[in-house]
Parts: C-alpha cells; sequence; structure tokens
C-alpha cells in the first residue's frame, strides 16, 4: 500500500499559520502576517498537488479502480464496545478532488487578499481566520468518518461566522454573520440528529464502513420505521439536512445572500468554492448509502436541488447588488450539483450524474471565485456594490473585464469553456433520469446564461457613468489571481473526470451526447442574446458592431419590434409576474417565516416572564402546584 | 470497626478538620490580618484535594448508611477541582474592603456545603441522605445573605431559605412515605421492595422535586433567578456549578439504584421535566441584560440537558452524564471566573458594559468566548462532547423526539451565547472596561478553567476512565 501518511500536513499546515498569526500577527508587520498566511497556503497547495498527481496518476492505482485509502486514523475514544470515534485522513477520488478545488481557491484568495484588504484594520486577523477556516475546510474533506466531519463542519462554520463579520463596524454585516450561523447550525440540528440514528442501528461512524455495498448500513434491513420510510432513509434524509444548511438549498438558502455582507474575497473563498459545496461533499461522500440504501432520500436531494436552482436562477434576475447576483447564482448551480447527485445510479455508468456533479463542482469553483474575485475587483475600483453604480468599465480595468467574461462564457455553458463540459454531463445525467427534472435545468440553463450577461453588460457596458475618480485596474497582485484563475475556468472541462472521479472508483467512457449539448448551448445562446439586446445596446455599441447593425435598417427596424416584444415578455410578464414575485415570496415569506419563528420564541419569551415576578409565596405556589400536577399525572393518569 | 475503617470516611473527615482549623486559624489573626486566612485556606484545601486523588479504601460504614465506592471517590474529586478553582477565583473579590473580618466565613460556610454534599453522594440510605441535603442548603442560605450590606444579598439569603424549607418539607414528606411503605430507608431495601402502588409513586415525586429544586429543575426552579442575582458572584458560580453538579451526581445515582423498579415511570416524568426545563430555561435565558441573570437561566437549561443522560437509563447515560458536569464546572467557571473578575474590580456586571470588551482585555474575553462556545456545545471544544454524549445516551435509550427536542434548544441557545461574544467582539463601546489586571490566584484559576475545556475535550482516558466506574440501571 502507498504511504499518504503526509496528507496529514495539508490541514495542519494552515492550522499552525494560524496560530502563529493569531498568537503573534499584532507584533508583525500586517504584510508579513499576509505573507506568512500566504506561504503556509502554498505549502498545502503543492502537497495537494503532490497527492494528486500520485493517487490519479504515478502510483498505478487506475488499474483496480481507485480505492479509498486511510493515510492515518487513531482511535479517539471508545464509545461503546463497537462504536469509536476516530480521527485521521481518508485519501480518495472525491477528497483528493476537494484538496485540490480547496487550495487552489484558498490561495488564489489568499494572494489576491494581500491586495484587497491592503490598510484594513485588523489585517493579521484576516489572515488568521483564512487560514483557520482552511485548516477546518481541508479536514473537513479529509474526514475518516462522519462524527469527525461534523467536528470540522462546525469548525468551517465558526471560522465563517468570524470571517463574514470581520467588517464588525457594519451593523449589518454583523447580523449576517449571525444568521449564516445560526440558519446553518439549525440545519446542522437535523445533520447530528441524522449522527446518531444512523451510528445506533449501524455501529458504525466509518465512511469505508458505511458506504461498502457489503457494510452495515446499506445492508440494514428496510421496512417502514416512520411515515412509511425506513430508518436509513430518514437518517439520511436528516443528514441532508445538514448538507442543505451548508450548500444554501432552498428553503435554508437565506443566510447566503445576507452573507455578502464580508469582505469579497472571503465570499470568494467560502461563498462560492469550498464551504457552500460542503453540502455537495457530504452528499457525494455517503454517495454509495444514498444509492444503494436509500434511494427515497435520494429522491429528496434531486429535488431540492431542482428546485433551489429554478428558485435561485429567477431571483438572480433581479438583483441589482453584484454580489447577490453571484450569490444567488451560487445557490442555482450548486442546486444542479445536488440534482446531478440526485439523479444518479451507482456504479459504472450509471454513475454519471455522480461524475458529473463532482466535475461541476470543480469547474464552479474555478469560474465562481473567478467571478467573486472579479466582482471585488471592480467594488475596489468603484466602491459600490451596486451594477446602477457602474458601466462601461470595461476601459477601465482590461484584465478584469476580460477575466470576467470569460467567466460569464463558461458559466453560461458555451463550448469549449469549462462549464460546457461539466453542466453537459449533468444534462445528461438528468436526462436519462427524470424529465421534469431535465426540463427545470434546461430552463435555468438559459437563465443563468441571461442573468450572467444582464450582469456584465451592466458592469462593462451599458450607460456611460461619471465616476467620482476615474476608476484605476486593480495592482498585480490581484489581477494575477483572476488570470490564474481564467486559465482554470477555460481548460478545467478537459480533465477525464469519468476516467478518475467516478462512484465506485471504475473509469467508464464518456462521450458528448449532441442531442443534448446542442440545444442547451443554443438556449444559453439565446439567453446571451436576449441580454445583451436588452442591456447593451443604451451606451452607443462599438463602433464596428454599430456598422454592423447599420447595414440592415430592415433588421433593425424589425428588430425594433422584437425589443418590444422581449421587453414585453420580460419586464412584464418575467419580471413583474414570476421574478419579482418569488423574490417577494423569499424576502417576506420564507425569511419571514424564520423571523416569526424568532419573534415567537421572543414573545413567549416575555409571556413566561410574569413567573419570574420577585414574590416568594408565588414561588412556593408554583412549586406546590408542579408537585400536585406530576401526582395528578403519574399516580392518576398515567399509572 | 477498626480506627483504619474510619478512612473510608477521609474527604468528609479531612473537610471537617479544615473547617474546624480554618475557624481556629481565624480566631487567632488580628482584625488588620484578616485576609491572611486567604492564601492560608487555599493551600490547605489545595492539600486536601491532592490527597482525594491518592488511592483510598472503599466500603461501607455504620452498618450500610455510609458507602465509598470508586464512583463516589470520583464525584469527590470533581466538585473538589470546582471548589478548587472557585477558591482562586474569588481572592480578588474576598480582599476588598468591605469583606474586611469575615473572609474566613466565606470559607467555613462554603466547605460546610460541601461536606453536606460528599455525605450526600456517599450516603447509603435516605436519612443520611437527607442529613447532608440539609447540611449543604442551609449554610448557602448564609452565603448567599454574605454581603449583608446590600438589600439584594439578604433577599436572596431569606428567599433560599424559605424555599429550601419548602421542598425540604416535600421530600421528607415523601421519604416518611418511603419508610412507611416500605419499612426501610436502606436504599438496598427499599430498591428491592418498590413497586407502582400509588402510594409509593406519590412518595417518589415527593421525593424527585426535593431533588429537583436542588438542581433547578422547572416548575421548581423559581427562586433560582432571585437568589442567584443576588449572591455575590463567586457564591452564584458556586450554587449553579458545584451545587447543582452534586445533585445531579445524587439523582442519577438514586434513581438508578433505588427506583429502579418503576423506572419506565419516572423515565415518563424526567422526560416531562426535561423539556419544560430546557426550553423555559432557555426562553428566560434569551432576556436577559444581566450577566449572572443570564448564566443562571442559562444553567437552568444546562441542567435540563443533564437530564438526558439519566432518562437514557444506560452505562453511557451515567458516563455521559458525570463527564457533562466535569465539562460543565470548567466552562460555567470559566464564564463566572470572568464576571466575578470584572466584577470585583469595576463593579459592573451588566451585559451593554461588556460591550468592546476585545480591545481592552483580549484575553478575559477568549477565554469568556471558549466558555460559552463550550456551554452552547460547539465543537472541538469540550462543551460538544458533554452534549453529544448525553444525545447519545438518549438516543440509545430510543428517546429520538427528545433529542430532536434538545438539539432545537441547543440551537437557541447559541443565540443567547453569541449574544455575548458579539457583544465582546463586535459591539461599538466609546467607553469599555479598561484595562485591568487581577490577581495571580484569580488568575490560575481562570486559566485552569481554559485549560479544562481544551483537555477534557481532547483526552479522551477522561471519558474512558468515568466509564470504568458507572453503571446502568439494575435490572
Amino acid at each position: 500500500m502507498v504511504d499518504y501518511t503526509y496528507t496529514l500536513l495539508i490541514p495542519l499546515i494552515p492550522f499552525v499559520f494560524f496560530i502563529l498569526i493569531g498568537l503573534s500577527g499584532h507584533k508583525m508587520k500586517p504584510i508579513v502576517s499576509g505573507l506568512i498566511g500566504t506561504a503556509g497556503l502554498g505549502i498545502a497547495a503543492i502537497l495537494s498537488y503532490i497527492t494528486a498527481i500520485r493517487y490519479f496518476w504515478t502510483d498505478h492505482l487506475a488499474e483496480s479502480g481507485y480505492k479509498s485509502i486511510k493515510a492515518f486514523e487513531i482511535t479517539w475514544l471508545h464509545l461503546t464496545d463497537k462504536l469509536t470515534i476516530n480521527i485521521g485522513a481518508l485519501i480518495d477520488p472525491i477528497s483528493v478532488m476537494m484538496l485540490i478545488v480547496i487550495t487552489t481557491v484558498s490561495l488564489m484568495v489568499h494572494i489576491y487578499s494581500l491586495g484587497y484588504m491592503k490598510g484594513e484594520r485588523g489585517y493579521h486577523r484576516f489572515f488568521a481566520f483564512l487560514s483557520l477556516f482552511s485548516f477546518s475546510m481541508l479536514g473537513l474533506v479529509l474526514a475518516t468518518n462522519i462524527f469527525q466531519m461534523y467536528i470540522f463542519w462546525e469548525l468551517v462554520g465558526v471560522s465563517s461566522f468570524l470571517l463574514i463579520g470581520f467588517y464588525y463596524e457594519k451593523p449589518s454585516a454583523v447580523a449576517a454573520s449571525k444568521k449564516a450561523f445560526i440558519v446553518t447550525r439549525f440545519a446542522d440540528l437535523g445533520f447530528l440528529i441524522g449522527i446518531l440514528i444512523l451510528s445506533f442501528n449501524t455501529g458504525t461512524f466509518d465512511f469505508q464502513l458505511l458506504t461498502s455495498p457489503t457494510g452495515p448500513a446499506i445492508t440494514m434491513p428496510g421496512g417502514a420505521a416512520f411515515m412509511g420510510m425506513s430508518v436509513l432513509t430518514w437518517s439520511m434524509i436528516f443528514i441532508f439536512m445538514g448538507g442543505a444548511g451548508k450548500s444554501a438549498m432552498f428553503p435554508l438558502h437565506i443566510w447566503l445572500p445576507d452573507a455578502m455582507e464580508g469582505p469579497t474575497p472571503v465570499s470568494a473563498l467560502i461563498h462560492a468554492a469550498t464551504m457552500v459545496v460542503a453540502g455537495v461533499y457530504l452528499v457525494a461522500r455517503l454517495f454509495p448509502v444514498y444509492a444503494l440504501g436509500a434511494p427515497d432520500a435520494l429522491t429528496v436531494v434531486a429535488w431540492v436541488g431542482g428546485i433551489s436552482s429554478l428558485f435561485a436562477a429567477i431571483i438572480a434576475c433581479t438583483q441589482t447588488d453584484i454580489k447577490r447576483v453571484l450569490a444567488y447564482s451560487t445557490m442555482s448551480q450548486i442546486g444542479y450539483m445536488m440534482l446531478a447527485l440526485g439523479v444518479s445510479g451507482y456504479g459504472g455508468e450509471n454513475g454519471l450524474g455522480f461524475m458529473a456533479s463532482n466535475f461541476h463542482l470543480f469547474t464552479h469553483a474555478m469560474f465562481k471565485a473567478l467571478l467573486f474575485l472579479g466582482a471585488g475587483a471592480i467594488i475596489h475600483a468603484v466602491h459600490s456594490n451596486d451594477m446602477k453604480d457602474m458601466g462601461g468599465l470595461r476601459k477601465y480595468l482590461p484584465i478584469t473585464h476580460a477575466t470576467f467574461l470569460i467567466a460569464c462564457i463558461t458559466i453560461a455553458g458555451i463550448p469549449p469553456l469549462a462549464g460546457f463540459w461539466s453542466k453537459d454531463e449533468i444534462m445528461v445525467a438528468a436526462w436519462h433520469h427524470n424529465k421534469i427534472l431535465f426540463s427545470i435545468e434546461y430552463l435555468v440553463a438559459g437563465l443563468t446564461a441571461f442573468y450572467m450577461f444582464r450582469l456584465y453588460f451592466s458592469i462593462f457596458w451599458g450607460k456611460a457613468t461619471h465616476y467620482h475618480h476615474t476608476p484605476h485596474e486593480a495592482p498585480y497582485v490581484m489581477t494575477i489571481p483572476l488570470m490564474v484563475l481564467a486559465f482554470g475556468a477555460v481548460f478545467a472541462g478537459f480533465l477525464p473526470f469519468h476516467a478518475l472521479v467516478t462512484s465506485d472508483g471504475m473509469p467508464f467512457e464518456s462521450h458528448l451526447d449532441y442531442s443534448i449539448a446542442i440545444p442547451s448551448v443554443l438556449i444559453a445562446l439565446l439567453g446571451i442574446g436576449l441580454a445583451t439586446a436588452m442591456y447593451r445596446k443604451s451606451n452607443g455599441l462599438p463602433d464596428k458592431l454599430a456598422g454592423i447593425w447599420g447595414i440592415s435598417y430592415k433588421w433593425a427596424y424589425h428588430k425594433f419590434y422584437m425589443d418590444e416584444v422581449y421587453l414585453f415578455v420580460t419586464k412584464k410578464i418575467i419580471f413583474g409576474y414570476i421574478s419579482v414575485p418569488v423574490a417577494w415570496f423569499d424576502r417576506h415569506i420564507v425569511d419571514g417565516f424564520m423571523n416569526l419563528i424568532a419573534r415567537t420564541v421572543q414573545n413567549t419569551s416575555n409571556l413566561i416572564k410574569n413567573f419570574q415576578s420577585g414574590r416568594l409565596q408565588q414561588y412556593g405556589y408554583v412549586f406546590v402546584t408542579g408537585a400536585l400536577a406530576l401526582v395528578l399525572i403519574f399516580v392518576y393518569l398515567w399509572n | 470497626m477498626s480506627i483504619y475503617d474510619f478512612m473510608t470516611m477521609r474527604h468528609e473527615l479531612i473537610l471537617v478538620c479544615l473547617v474546624l482549623l480554618v475557624l481556629i486559624i481565624d480566631l487567632n489573626l488580628k482584625k488588620s490580618q484578616k485576609h491572611r486566612i486567604i492564601p492560608i485556606a487555599i493551600s490547605l484545601f489545595f492539600i486536601h484535594t491532592v490527597i482525594g486523588f491518592l488511592p483510598a479504601q472503599t466500603g461501607e460504614l455504620f452498618g450500610g448508611m455510609y458507602k465509598t465506592t470508586g464512583l463516589t471517590i470520583l464525584m469527590k474529586n470533581i466538585l473538589n477541582v470546582g471548589v478548587l478553582i472557585i477558591l482562586f477565583q474569588s481572592t480578588t473579590w474576598l480582599k476588598k474592603e468591605e469583606n474586611g473580618e469575615k473572609i474566613s466565613e466565606f470559607y467555613i460556610l462554603l466547605l460546610s456545603t460541601l461536606v453536606g454534599m460528599n455525605f450526600m453522594i456517599s450516603s447509603g440510605d435516605f436519612l443520611m441522605l437527607y442529613l447532608g441535603l440539609e447540611l449543604a442548603t442551609i449554610p448557602m442560605a448564609a452565603l448567599a445573605a454574605y454581603t449583608h450590606h446590600q438589600s439584594r444579598s439578604a433577599e436572596a439569603g431569606i428567599k433560599l431559605i424559605l424555599s429550601s424549607a419548602l421542598s425540604s418539607g416535600i421530600l421528607l414528606f415523601g421519604l416518611s412515605l418511603i419508610y412507611g411503605s416500605t419499612g426501610s430507608i436502606y436504599f438496598d431495601t427499599v430498591g428491592a421492595l418498590y413497586s407502582n402502588a400509588p402510594m409509593q409513586v406519590l412518595a417518589f415525586i415527593f421525593f424527585f422535586t426535593g431533588m429537583a429544586f436542588k438542581i433547578s429543575l422547572v416548575p421548581f426552579h423559581l427562586w433560582t433567578a432571585d437568589v442567584y442575582e443576588g449572591s455575590p458572584v463567586n457564591v452564584t458560580s458556586y450554587f449553579s456549578v458545584i451545587s447543582k453538579g452534586a445533585s445531579a451526581f445524587i439523582l442519577i445515582m438514586v434513581m438508578y439504584t433505588v427506583f429502579h423498579s418503576i423506572a419506565y415511570l419516572w423515565k415518563d416524568i424526567v422526560y416531562l421535566v426535561a423539556v419544560l426545563t430546557m426550553t423555559i430555561g432557555n426562553l428566560f435565558a434569551l432576556r436577559q441584560k444581566n450577566m449572572k441573570r443570564f448564566l443562571a437561566f442559562s444553567s437552568i437549561a444546562q441542567a435540563g440537558f443533564i437530564l438526558l443522560g439519566i432518562i437514557g437509563g444506560n452505562k453511557i447515560g451515567m458516563t455521559a452524564t458525570v463527564y457533562f458536569v466535569l465539562v460543565y464546572i470548567f466552562s460555567n467557571l470559566g464564564a463566572f471566573g470572568v464576571i466575578s473578575a470584572i466584577s470585583a474590580k469595576t463593579g459592573k456586571e451588566s451585559m451593554d458594559d461588556y460591550d468592546g470588551l476585545y480591545a481592552t482585555n483580549p484575553k478575559l474575553t477568549l477565554l469568556m468566548m471558549l466558555s460559552v462556545f463550550s456551554l452552547a456545545g460547539i465543537p472541538p471544544v469540550a462543551g460538544f462532547f458533554g452534549k453529544f454524549f448525553l444525545f447519545t445516551s438518549a438516543a440509545s435509550g430510543g428517546y429520538y423526539w427528545l433529542v430532536f427536542i434538545a438539539v432545537l434548544n441547543a440551537t437557541i441557545s447559541l443565540y443567547y451565547y453569541l449574544l455575548v461574544v458579539k457583544a465582546m467582539f463586535i459591539n461599538k463601546n466609546d467607553t469599555p472596561i479598561a484595562f485591568f489586571k487581577s490577581d495571580i490566584m484569580t488568575r490560575i484559576g481562570l486559566f485552569v478553567c481554559a485549560l479544562g475545556i481544551f483537555v477534557i475535550g481532547f483526552w479522551s482516558q477522561v471519558y474512558e476512565f468515568i466509564d470504568k466506574l458507572t453503571f446502568a440501571i439494575i435490572n
């Protein structure tokens, strides 16, 4: 067996640097603490790449299928005779892939932040928290058992709480960080209960045992335990609840848009590439249990994913805060990933959805981090989040413009960029499984292209805005990460994922299905065209293109009508009757429901306050009444 | 019975000697030298704590009225460690001028109640239990009224003594019914004869309410807020941590050994009370602005969680309960330690006063954060494991709904614990509490808490050691 014990260092190095910066950061020059943190992540990234190269290629593991390897494990506690709590590092295709995603994006965000956070108070604190977050996230993906995963899961929550609330001068940031923490904790309640039920019925926390097709979970006798579903199904649904909270799936998504109050590099790291996909990773990690033992739970996953992706895509069309557009877009894309898992089978080509989901997770991490970092560069330049304050920026920010455009094309799913390949695999998987879900995703593909290009044109084209001071391109320390990620967004699609990351470790053949690829490219082009027509022209078109438009009066004439129709259909019908109500529903009903719970708790708390009157007679009265009530219930009624 | 046999009572005997010693030394100190009793008392108690960990003889005394087992020794040691921390933390406050001559009273009263708790833990029959209970309660009222020049403190004392008189009365009534129906007060005999006859159920409920009063379970908790708020901070921390922990120990042992035959019945009672306690404790804590009151109510909710270990009825349940109390001692004393350090220096106890504390007193703030995270049960600090084992115990007993309610409550509690963190780190304050340094002993007390919160969480041998000594309900 090949020795991977060194992978332990990948999470530990950021942790050591967190301690170092956290304890002595205020004594260093700010930039030194930043460089130290970045260097730590750099080492972790190099180790991750070495691991990936060894695991996938040089160690020749592929012949018998990629097995999961326990690089390291110690038993921490014997809970009962059978049940032990372990801590270790698990190496398998998805964890190796996640190592690459996390260290790459985190390293880019570190480098970017060196420039972005310059001059902020608490510079070293920011880098300390970034290291803490990276440690927790890496520990999460390397977990050998579900208990360890839960611990790191919560640590990720804590560090993201600290990062979102970083601008503590802003009350909205504070409220947002609290909301994010509480909502995800609420979801984790399900996760914890799921773990308890699962581990007590199977007698193990260990992922290798749980996911083994002959293991105690999958072979657990079924039968209806509660409301027609088996114990295993229930526990897997509960566990998925935790994943849905972290991954901002409907209706537990309400924290994500608000979390945009945090510094933009944080959004790129946490809310685009790493933490929010933890839920997808969780389902993928336990995938054999879902697929073989609890298909009903998997159906729930598919539908939650599908609904979330549609819901979020619709809302994204109405937002004007560029980070919020990206937040809803993230939610929508994660919905894709969940859906892909939900429609997947287990083993070989049946596992296409599984592969597609991880593939999309990988490419999405690249282009969404790029979009967020690009948004950061834009905000850095114009000091506003609102796209109404922007326009015509392509002249001022050439590098940001180019990379942002690449990201928009790739998320829209235009070949041959990365997003096309992964999204296409998801479409194929959905097509073979469920036509309704497929149609939802088809629609979402069009909407995605539309709102992304709406964003793109509003920022970089559109009306000529007069800025107080001329916006200028960000320094190289910020643009280089953009270029690196743009490289990933272009070429990540050529990775042979079907040979590397599959549900059972066995590679399978995958080929492009033109009957699905072509229509989905067409609808994406339609979305782009619509956005172009609506958002690009109000500013004088570039001379060259304007010439082309000018050649055919007739076409322009008809376009005029087309525009009217577009405007009527989009502004009046889609916006007025669908998007706005959906956004309203999100803000007032879903969010409002959560607020209602909070208010009810507060009110009840007010109500029972009267018991605490300070009068001793009343205390005695309540005491005796309580005792007598117990007597009444348990002596007369119960016994 | 030889003199040597008395060594089974080592804990109690040494403590009694210690109390007398403090009394005598204090009499020989001049008025201006009274504060010298502080290092003496602490070092004496430190020695006592260390001796407690030495190998000890187990067995029975007085025909089974008094019992020492590995588990009782462990419980007493846990309490000793907690008391030692409180003694360390209280030095800054005790040195204040207003406490002038009565410093030694603090030690005498506090250690007397500890003697009572030790006897309760070791009791083998209801008489010993009752005597221990009274010894643990009456001096406590005097402690609550320690700063008697403050009317709130005096009020706390009188409220405690009156409420506990009521609860003792009901408990004693229950005990007399037990004696009347079984003809015995020995745990073993009573346990063998107990059934679900209405009178015996009645007797059990009365006994249970008496214990519920001590642990402040809802609806027998109402005295808690007033007494906790009125008492000096260190006394409050003693009430909410040591006294509560000791009572939880006793309750679980008696429930598992004496009332095992009606376990199916008391589990339902415990279920009901657990839900009430967690929920109502939380709802009250949610709106507290005074830090002491806030922790008092949150400690009511915490007591509700302890019941999850009791209801499990299995070995994990008892281990989890003891483990949780141990963790709870460190976490809660960490929080109370910070409050007491601040209160002793500045007299400020309101949550608003804590705004912006991180800027001026980062170490205290970090300890406070660690403590409330532990109380809230956020991994990887010890409090998480404490709660997790309790949940595990209840879940393995099949109480999924109860676990669900408990986890829900843990989430609610997270909200108000975060309020404290938010105040310290995030809220703006133009006049935050200025930087100060407490005296060395207080700092040791605080440091030990921080250490405990980490070490107990990570050092799994602690759990495994407890697990060796515990037992499930007898069948």
